[in-house]
């Protein structure tokens, strides 16, 4: 009789774990960054047709880093899941917290029950009432998941890039300068980024009821130039 | 409620319908005969072409049979920010339709990345229409219009439908509901095909005014109460909502006229 080979749960989910990572680690770095009239998502991403940032609800953004067919899949059921709770019972019962831990959810159960690991890491943003009440959730590839108010790094070369955000990041500051900073941490010593190799979007404070806005071409050129 | 997950020969893609049905949380008013004097009707809608888009608006007046069963309903919302639809027939399902409506238009902007074109929306308010065909025959008929500002052809689009979902766009005006005979004869003698925006709000006060005068189920505007119908503007910046203020002026005036008229 074959016995099966033997794997203790250790070297199993270290294995996964590596796998997962290899994947995330191997694309750019994004960032999700509260400024005083709401969330900035960025993302170094140079396709202007495979978006890396969506909308999810009026007031909750996504971004997703590692394998886009996988990601994706998570925005779209986000969305999903999203408008069914808000057509259910009423739109301001739909928020971030929730759907981070939904996410949390099936990302753990892709982790521990299914052939492989997603190869992705996300964030969701939700923008508050009041300055000082953004949110943003940070979840990785096994559904850890870890939330701030400040601003977080997702996909490759993470603690580099945030190591030159904390250097110039302070709370409170206005888009541009918040954009800018967050341009130069991606881009590093030795590169420029251009709009063109960009993807950013915010979600304004200002902005009515839903406060998803994309910033692109010559508004994006604008807040670049202003430095 | 666990996040929605589809294999990929299941997938409803950007249709949330589609989703609803894959659920099994379709709502569905499939069944017993209702009695047309039990529910609440909502009566006279119009939409009025304009030179930089439409005009669109709703008397106030919802009706269970003979009876007035709401004096400040509103008939007349936004689709999305460049379109509306009104509605006339049963309030429910159209309240309903309306509501998965917009959701569906948002549903598919959000997950497409890139909104519905014009004709694409009124195409959906037509299958949805077609779905509710089995409880229109059962007496919880749904009549909208669907208008909106076509970004592409840089103009204003008017669609009429009927229950079986069928979709007629028209040139100059539309109307549905009870009232719509009357209203439409107005509009029809006052439209020379080039209404400016201002004229068109006019038109379409006056147009329910006299609706109103002719019908039962159509209210009129009621300043004692402060109700007027509800108009909204459909052009190159968005949809936008009529002050009642404005609105009060504007009737004020058109009374002026028809007393005006008559000593």
């Amino acid at each position: 009789m074959n016995m099966p080979m033997y794997v203790s749960p250790e070297q199993l989910m270290k294995d996964r774990a590596d796998y997962a990572r290899k994947g995330i680690t191997r694309g750019r770095a994004a960032i999700v960054s509260v400024f005083s009239d709401g969330v900035l998502l960025c993302a170094e991403n140079p396709s202007n047709t495979l978006r890396k940032i969506g909308e999810i609800y009026d007031r909750i953004g996504f971004i997703g880093v590692g394998k886009y067919n996988e990601f994706d899949q998570l925005r779209v059921a986000g969305v999903r899941h999203a408008d069914l709770k808000g057509y259910s019972f009423s739109r301001e019962d739909v928020d971030a917290r929730w759907l981070a831990n939904q996410y949390a959810q099936t990302l753990g159960q892709y982790f521990t029950h299914e052939m492989k690991p997603l190869e992705v890491e996300i964030a969701i943003a939700e923008i508050g009432e009041e300055p000082g009440s953004d949110q943003i959730f940070h979840l990785l590839y096994d559904g850890t998941v870890m939330d701030t108010e400040t601003f977080v790094v997702i996909g490759g070369e993470t603690e580099t890039v945030k190591t030159r955000l904390e250097e110039s990041w302070k709370s409170n500051q206005p888009l541009t300068v918040v954009l800018n900073q967050a341009v130069k941490a991606l881009a590093g010593p030795d590169r420029t980024l251009k709009a063109d190799d960009l993807e950013v979007a915010v979600l304004g404070r200002g902005n009515g009821r839903r406060a998803f806005r994309r910033i692109e071409n010559e508004t994006l050129d604008e807040h670049l130039s202003e430095n | 409620m666990t996040l929605p997950r589809f294999s990929p020969d299941s997938d409803p893609g950007p249709d949330f319908l589609g989703l609803l049905q894959r659920l099994e949380r379709s709502p569905s008013w499939d069944g017993i005969p209702v009695d047309a004097n039990q529910i609440t009707h909502g009566t006279t809608v119009v939409a009025i072409q304009t030179l930089d888009g439409v005009v669109m608006s709703g008397d106030r007046r919802a009706t269970s049979g003979h009876l007035i069963s709401h004096r400040t309903i509103e008939k007349v919302f936004p689709a999305d920010q460049h379109s509306g639809v009104a509605i006339a027939g049963a309030a429910g399902p159209a309240m309903e339709m309306v509501r998965l409506f917009q959701l569906q238009i948002e549903h598919y902007e959000k997950v497409e990345g890139r909104p519905l074109s014009l004709d694409g929306k009124a195409n959906q308010l037509s299958q949805m229409l077609r779905s509710n065909l089995p409880a229109a025959l059962q007496g919880l008929g749904v009549v909208p219009i669907f208008a909106g500002f076509d970004e592409k052809l840089q103009k204003g689009r008017l669609f009429e439908f009927d229950i079986t979902g069928g979709r007629y766009e028209e040139k100059d005006f539309a109307a549905s509901g009870s009232g719509s005979l009357h209203a439409s004869t107005v509009i029809k003698l006052r439209h020379n095909g080039k209404l400016s925006t201002d004229e068109g709000i006019d038109l379409s006060i006056e147009a329910l005014f006299h609706a109103a005068d002719e019908d039962s189920a159509t209210g009129g505007p009621d300043p004692i109460r402060g109700i007027y119908p509800v108009v909204a503007v459909i052009n190159s910046n968005g949809f936008t909502r009529i002050e009642d203020s404005e609105l009060a002026t504007r009737t004020n005036t058109l009374v002026d006229k028809v007393t005006g008229e008559q000593s």
